[in-house]
């Protein structure tokens, strides 16, 4: 007769090392000095999160039509809803607001068209790139087709901070390439004046550059030529960004193996060839990342026009403040305005980092 | 014998060098014309509008107050001295901003990456929000509706003798009397004597092994000397203190609701992001090191110290000094609270009173240059030599 072995079964693991127990203790409470620290947070957040939410919801007053209304001792988003088009469109006519509208449903559908497989993506991409900005500006601006015509001075609030952000972004970005190669080539003069660009650029705080442009470009034309402030702020936002479009592109090429230029050389293809066909195509695959935290940058940089006199989102924010029937209501303009900025940077930063582990393909050597 | 392997049938052009050659005298030719066409239309337009170049306005009164100036300044100054006033604002804010943003940022990246789940948690809400949010929106929050929210002067928060209000924050006012240079010389001697210990003990170290705490004890030998000396000359400093009276604060030294403000908003948003920097840098140092230091009986702190610390620093210097950069260019957006820095009093006021649109933007581009570029060329060289060569 055998005697038959039977472990009994394993006991669970003591309540310290696994469960919310022991991750507290672990986390929260390993050490006097991370007990001090976990309690002295949440005396912070006991201190902070509280108020915060009775004055933001709890005491809140969301309808009325002057800052008397708010009387609930709270925020008083009343301003907010009753400014809410002038701080998403300016003082572009309240009439003619569908056209902006129209325009940004128009390229949300095109770009969403990229998810369409039978679609040809080459073609879709050139609608985006030269005939939508065309439809766009005769959309914005009017002109023909019977559209009323609005000049540029009227365009304000977050439609033209978007406007600014992304002209600034895509137009920028085939100079900033071509500065790019520049810097990297073995021609002196070519490689000096751009070195000499970038770097100038680069030196300079925007709002001298922004300056410039509505100072000083004036100067500098001949006699009876000249543009309007928007198209001049434009030039020196594009300029801006052109020079650290260069960096970050510079960036990428210098991380693509020798061995692609020269794999490129040896198959006999010309500077252009090997360029276009062979390591951009490379290198700007590596730097997408990168220009999306430029862009992250510039959108939170074109908040400086407001000081050269236009009014875009912050703009309009700090112009409503003013207003007589509204005194005392700075903090909810601010706290709208740092909300919205925070959500679209926020969820840029996000996207760029989705798209770094996307296009992760392995080349890295650890 | 040349290593030229083009065949000499083909054509001029067909010769890469040559080519080269042509393309880059065509660039030359065309940044010259364009700089002279830019300039030619200059000339004539100040002509036209009879602005006369030059710097002699810099010798004229200026005529206007500045609020914030470090050396002494009236309406009756030069343009000239304005100028002087604005440079030092400049450089003050980025140098206190620069000192604030690089603590706040070590202790940021650090809470990162603590092991508290809590502390790392509010330290990640306080980078993602800094970070997003565009400095401009910031300073207006800290000038517009916090600095501006504060009482009036005589319902001033006190604090032992600081005062709190509208106006800004007071301090008491040390003045020197008699006898102070004598506690000047002391504290001089007891840094000298405490560079000599750090020297000593580090002498020592490496031929014995024993070590001392030398930084410790001259941060005492610092303190008390100087303690000493001020005793022995019978503390001679005696505090104007802010007094509050009905509309305003009289005595003391203050702080402009401008500069802090603007030192807030710059030190606590160029915070966010050395706080990345410093993460990165110490996550990058392989977990490998800490290993072997531990397996060679280092401490915690000596295992950071010694051997995390410095290879973080390889990585973490190069972009910090391009925040620094960053702030330094930042604090031109104190123009729009009133802060009366370079751009504000320069291409502000002076430009706006005499017109020299060439002269004050170039002058303003100028020493953001310089100063930019030094740190560029430096940041450059370290690049180069911190890069690893590929053939």
């Amino acid at each position: 007769m055998a005697i038959i072995f039977k472990p009994s079964p394993s006991l669970p693991p003591p309540v310290t090392s696994v469960g919310p127990v022991a991750w507290v203790r672990q986390n929260l409470f390993s050490s006097p000095l991370n007990i001090f620290l976990t309690l002295f947070s949440l005396y912070l957040l006991y201190l902070l999160i509280p108020p915060v939410i009775e004055w933001g919801f709890i005491n809140a007053t969301w309808e009325g039509t002057s800052k008397a209304a708010c009387t609930g001792g709270g925020a008083c988003w009343a301003f907010v809803v009753v400014y809410f088009d002038q701080f998403m469109y300016g003082l572009y006519p309240e009439a003619e607001t569908w056209r902006i509208n129209l325009a940004v449903i128009l390229l949300i559908v095109m770009v969403g068209a990229f998810a369409i497989k039978t679609i040809n993506k080459l073609y879709l991409s050139i609608a985006i790139i030269f005939a939508y900005p065309i439809v766009a500006y005769f959309l914005f601006a009017g002109g023909i087709f019977g559209l009323e015509v609005v000049e540029t001075s009227l365009w304000g609030g977050l439609f033209l901070t978007v406007l600014l952000g992304v002209i600034g972004i895509v137009a920028s970005f085939p100079l900033g390439v071509v500065l790019a190669l520049g810097r990297r080539s073995d021609m002196p003069i070519a490689k000096s004046v751009c070195v000499v660009f970038i770097e100038t650029i680069r030196a300079v705080p925007l709002i001298t550059i922004l300056f410039m442009a509505s100072v000083m470009i004036p100067l500098f034309l001949p006699e009876g030529l000249n543009f309007n402030k928007l198209l001049r702020v434009l030039i020196g936002i594009t300029l801006f960004s052109a020079a650290y479009m260069a960096e970050v592109v510079r960036g990428g090429l210098q991380a693509i193996p020798k061995g692609q230029y020269e794999a490129a050389d040896a198959m006999g293809l010309t500077y252009w060839q090997s360029m276009i066909l062979v390591i951009l195509p490379q290198a700007l695959k590596l730097v997408i990342p990168g220009i999306v935290n430029s862009f992250i940058a510039l959108f939170k940089d074109t908040t400086l026009v407001y000081i050269v006199g236009m009014f875009d989102f912050l703009g309009r924010i700090q112009a409503a403040n003013h207003d007589a029937n509204w005194l005392g209501t700075t903090v909810e303009g601010y706290a709208f305005a740092g909300f919205v900025y925070w959500a679209i940077c926020f969820g840029m930063s996000r996207y760029s980092m989705a798209l770094e582990r996307k296009l992760e393909t392995g080349h890295k050597r650890n | 014998m040349s290593d030229k392997t083009t065949p000499s049938n083909n054509s001029f052009l067909n010769d890469a060098g040559n080519r080269a050659l042509i393309f880059q005298i065509v660039l030359l030719v065309m940044v010259v014309f364009a700089g002279y066409y830019l300039f030619s239309n200059l000339q004539s337009n100040l002509d036209n509008r009879g602005i006369s170049t030059g710097f002699s306005f810099f010798n004229e009164p200026a005529g206007f107050p500045i609020l914030i100036h470090l050396i002494e300044y009236t309406e009756a100054n030069t343009y000239g001295r304005a100028f002087f006033v604005a440079l030092i604002n400049t450089f003050v804010i980025s140098l206190l901003g620069i000192i604030l943003a690089t603590i706040i940022g070590v202790i940021m990246g650090l809470a990162r990456l603590s092991k508290n789940w809590l502390v790392a948690r509010l330290a990640t809400v306080y980078i993602e929000t800094l970070r997003n949010i565009p400095l401009l929106l910031q300073m207006f929050f800290w000038y517009f509706a916090v600095l501006a929210a504060l009482p009036a002067p005589r319902n001033s928060y006190e604090f032992a003798d600081f005062l709190l209000n509208k106006r800004g924050i007071y301090s008491p006012n040390p003045i020197a009397q008699d006898g102070f240079g004598l506690v000047i010389f002391g504290f001089v001697l007891s840094i000298v004597a405490s560079i000599g210990l750090i020297i000593w003990a580090k002498k020592r170290q490496t031929r014995t092994g024993l070590w001392f705490p030398a930084y410790w004890s001259s941060l005492g030998v610092i303190v008390g000397v100087t303690f000493l000396f001020l005793a022995v000359s019978g503390f001679p400093i005696e505090f104007d203190l802010p007094q509050k009276s009905r509309f305003n604060v009289t005595g003391g030294m203050v702080l402009p609701p401008e500069f802090v403000a603007v030192l807030v908003a710059l030190s606590t948003y160029t915070g966010a992001f050395i706080a990345e920097i410093v993460r990165a840098g110490i996550l990058s140092v392989n977990w490998g090191q800490t290993e072997a230091a531990r397996s060679l009986g280092l401490r915690d702190n000596l295992t950071q110290r010694l051997i995390v610390l410095p290879q973080a620093l390889r990585v973490i210097i190069p972009p910090l000094t391009s925040q620094y950069l960053n702030l330094a260019k930042n604090s031109s957006l104190g123009a729009a609270i009133a802060y009366p820095e370079l751009v504000a009093v320069v291409m502000g006021t002076t430009l706006n009173q005499t017109g020299q649109a060439i002269e004050t933007i170039g002058l303003c581009m100028l020493v953001y240059g310089s100063l930019s570029l030094s740190i560029s060329v430096f940041m450059n060289w370290y690049n180069s030599k911190m890069s690893l060569i590929e053939r």
